[in-house]
């Protein structure tokens, strides 16, 4: 074992000076902590309030989250983990990490709620994001499979909305989901590993469409004051993506997880989400959200698979998505 | 011929140290995966796919690689223009660039919307097409094509000035001149060269996906990636990852069989003159400005696009620039006295042994840096938070990567210096840290100063293990411009990718010339 001695000698910084209050240590994806998210104004509420220090922790995207909670294990110095969506929420709970929150609020979520491992704190359509003036916008998977566009998509194995799109044809479709990706193939310009790749090609005007959110042409209006980007409304529906948190039964500061589950659905941390997650809130704050996010496309009817279905679903969906791209 | 002295006692424990350093990062980071596997399944269908489909893109990715640098090495080599040292370090730049970045450079040339495409409709041309397979081998060439030209151009550089002299006056043409000189040259260099970017594509990831068209261009490292993050099976990943280390193995096996001839003995280090040059002058020019279009332009794209943004950064992104500067130096330093130790150390001991600490340099290249990263962390979390180590792991990590590389660089020349003047240098009585000092690092610059360069810039825009330990302060640029791509500012990404771009030239190009200062 010779790495973590060298590890250990290679150490350049001493540890931060032990704070006296306690600390709570929440798990979340980067993009979350990062300067552009809600990470740095959550920090600031939630310590106006807790008499406690908030260390948020990026550990790389929704997945890659729920694997370095796996990785650590029991041991994680974790209390919460803040980011994790439905599609992972059935193997989460496999794990026997999660403890119950005992959290109640009024969700605005387009579905019912009612897990007791994991609470939601924002939520958003999968949809395809195109310029306003694209010619004729498709209004389901059917005519898109009719036209002559090229969308990017992302790959279900390595991104959460590539994941999101697999679960929308198979709930819009169910047997027939592989016909729809068959059909769907020569429409596909590639397939990315990442959101951010597949937004990029489409901002640099490769692709007629992109899979993103139905929210996402709200950071366009709101930060860039740019209206030229919408997104198209399917006949069939649109997927959910919700964002969940949970507290972990091995927590180091339970008390302070339960405050800060119960903060999640308050005004406080909800009117943060909008514009910098970009996502609807999953509690809407007394004073509402920007006007704007009004004007957006919204979908007639909202489509989510329950958790452990997704979960016994998802390798049949990706044989097929395979199958039909593979071609 | 026995009785050569024993010069370089402390390097081979040096070397043997090292080497152990980095089969405790390789195979031990997969061990400790394995470790902590539970059940697993064996490998699928698709998994057979994703392997057929990373050996054959790989293969022809470093076969035209290596063909498409021969005529650019040549012309390098044989050449003295104005501009040279600055085009043979901007034609490095694609190898530098983070994928990400130079994925959107190659899009905006030979994308739908492209450069090429725009010219082709203009002409009335069937348009060209760059997702599929062909669009993850020209994304490899582009990437591996300046690898290719470097290590192929150190060969020629170190073919002695006197054979040329001696070629010149006994009346050779470019014919005999190639026979003679060039060919042994190329057979040692080219089967190296061909391997590291075989290596290189057989362990590929982001590079492939982008541009691959679908789930038919899938790479094993993907297949990791996916049992690592979706379904968390451990076990599968260590069986991926073995499976690509015997890829890497069966590949080096067979590239290391080529023999190596004999050498071209001393010189007096002399400036090259090429008499040879007159001719043939208008087909070097044309070569040379078509690998420059052909690398340049994309990179141009991509500078266009973000320098406007450079000044206006936020100041997180400046802080952590100055976070990958620190990693890039620590991680240069790492890999010379890597490098510099198992070249030494390779260099004194004979058969098998040697092989062996020279094969032990070169498994980082067939190492998942995912496995790495999650093995470290596995082995690190019990003992300390892995927040506080991570830009040491990255540096470590990034020496590690870089480390095939300077070996391939550092080889050849430590051989020839011993070749040439190791038995003058015995015959003195100079050993050790004398005959280190005045005989080896002084003709070792040139490459030093190359792998050095290489190493801190692949380090500054490396985002492989940093992301499972890096927390909140102590981001890299990478990273950061990962998280302003993620967060819908394209714009200010781009403009972190130029300053990225930007740090990883200036770092390359302050090693590499003092390198050359020296080697003239």
């Amino acid at each position: 074992m010779r790495c973590p001695m060298l590890v250990a000698g290679l150490m350049l910084t001493g540890a931060p000076a032990l704070a006296q209050a306690p600390a709570l240590t929440v798990y979340t994806y980067d993009s979350f902590v990062s300067e552009w998210g809600p990470g740095p104004q959550v920090k600031t509420a939630f310590e106006e309030i807790c008499d406690c220090t908030l260390n948020l922790v990026g550990a790389g995207d929704g997945a890659a989250l729920l694997a370095r909670v796996q990785l650590e294990g029991a041991r994680s110095q974790a209390d919460v983990v803040l980011g994790l969506d439905t599609n992972l929420t059935a193997a989460a709970a496999e794990t026997g990490l999660f403890a119950p929150h005992g959290v109640s609020a009024e969700f605005d979520l387009p579905v019912e709620w009612d897990d007791p491992l994991f609470v939601p704190f924002d939520w958003g359509y999968f949809a395809f994001v195109h310029d306003r003036d694209l010619a004729e916008v498709p209004g389901s998977f059917e005519d898109l499979i009719a036209s002559d566009l090229q969308i990017v998509i992302q790959d279900p194995r390595s991104s959460t909305p590539g994941l999101g799109l697999l679960m929308w044809v198979k709930a819009a479709y169910g047997d027939r989901a592989a016909e729809i990706w068959q059909g769907l193939a020569p429409r596909i310009l590639t397939v990315t590993p990442g959101w951010s790749e597949a937004y990029g090609l489409f901002l640099n005007g490769e692709a007629d469409m992109v899979l993103s959110y139905t929210t996402s042409p709200a950071y366009h209006t709101i930060a860039e004051d740019d209206d030229s980007k919408t997104a198209a409304i399917f006949a069939e529906g649109h997927y959910l993506q919700v964002e969940v948190a949970g507290k972990l039964a091995a927590a180091p500061q339970p008390e302070l997880a339960d405050q800060f589950l119960e903060f999640m659905t308050t005004d406080a941390f909800q009117s943060i989400l909008p514009e910098t997650n970009w996502m609807y809130p999953a509690v809407m704050p007394a004073n509402g959200i920007d006007p704007r996010f009004d004007d957006l496309p919204r979908p007639e009817t909202a489509l989510l698979l329950p958790a452990e279905e997704a979960a016994e679903l998802r390798a049949a969906a990706l044989a097929e998505w395979l199958g039909a791209l593979s071609r | 011929m026995a009785g050569r002295a024993e010069p370089l006692g402390p390097a081979v424990w040096a070397g043997t140290a090292v080497a152990a350093v980095l089969l405790a990062l390789t195979l031990g980071s997969l061990g400790a995966v394995a470790w902590n596997a539970g059940a697993t399944a064996g490998l699928g269908a698709a998994d057979w796919a994703a392997i057929r489909f990373t050996v054959v893109q790989a293969l022809v990715s470093a076969l035209l690689s290596v063909m498409l640098a021969l005529p650019v090495a040549r012309a390098l080599a044989r050449r003295r223009f104005p501009g040279r040292g600055l085009l043979i370090t901007l034609l490095g730049a694609p190898f530098l660039l983070p994928t990400l970045v130079a994925v959107l450079g190659l899009v905006a040339v030979f994308g739908r919307n492209g450069v090429v495409n725009g010219w082709l409709a203009a002409a009335g041309l069937h348009p060209v097409q760059i997702y599929g397979p062909q669009g993850v081998i020209l994304a490899h060439v582009f990437f591996n094509m300046p690898l290719a030209t470097r290590l192929i151009l150190q060969g020629w550089l170190a073919i002695p000035a006197e054979r040329f002299r001696l070629a010149a006056s006994l009346g050779f043409g470019p014919r005999d001149l190639f026979r003679q000189i060039e060919l042994p040259m190329l057979r040692e260099v080219v089967p190296g060269a061909f391997l590291v970017i075989l290596l290189i594509c057989l362990t590929s990831f982001a590079v492939a996906l982008t541009l691959g068209g679908g789930p038919r261009a899938t790479t094993v490292e993907l297949a990791i990636y996916q049992a690592f993050r979706f379904d968390f099976d451990l076990g599968r990943a260590a069986r991926l990852a073995l499976v690509q280390f015997v890829l890497c193995a069966v590949a080096a096996a067979v590239t290391l069989q080529v023999p190596v001839p004999g050498a071209f003995g001393g010189g007096l280090d002399r400036a090259v003159r090429r008499w040879d040059a007159r001719r043939l002058g208008l087909l070097d020019a044309g070569v040379l400005a078509l690998a420059t279009a052909f690398l340049l332009v994309p990179l141009l794209m991509v500078v266009l696009a973000g320098l406007p943004r450079v000044w206006a950064l936020p100041a997180p992104v400046w802080q952590a620039a100055w976070h990958s500067v620190q990693v890039a130096l620590g991680s240069a330093v790492l890999t010379l006295g890597f490098a510099l130790a198992l070249g030494l150390a390779v260099l004194r001991m004979r058969g098998p042994l040697a092989q062996g600490l020279e094969t032990t340099g070169m498994l980082s290249l067939a190492a998942s840096p995912l496995v790495i990263g999650t093995g470290l962390f596995l082995i690190v979390y019990p003992v300390m938070d892995p927040a506080r180590a991570a830009l040491p792991v990255t540096a470590l990590v990034n020496a590690a990567m870089a480390l095939p590389f300077a070996l391939r660089a550092i080889l050849p020349a430590l051989r020839q210096v011993d070749r040439d003047y190791g038995r003058l240098a015995s015959s003195l009585g100079m050993a050790g840290w004398t005959r280190l000092r005045l005989v080896i690092l002084p003709r070792l610059r040139r490459p030093l100063g190359f792998s050095g360069g290489l190493a801190a810039a692949l380090s500054m825009g490396d985002l492989g293990v940093i992301v499972l330990f890096a927390e909140t302060g102590n981001q890299t640029l990478p990273m950061q411009l990962q998280r302003l791509m993620g967060a819908y500012r394209m714009g200010e990404a781009m403009g972190a990718a130029v300053l990225l771009l930007g740090l990883s030239l200036l770092a390359f190009w302050a090693f590499d010339r003092w390198g050359r200062r020296a080697a003239a």
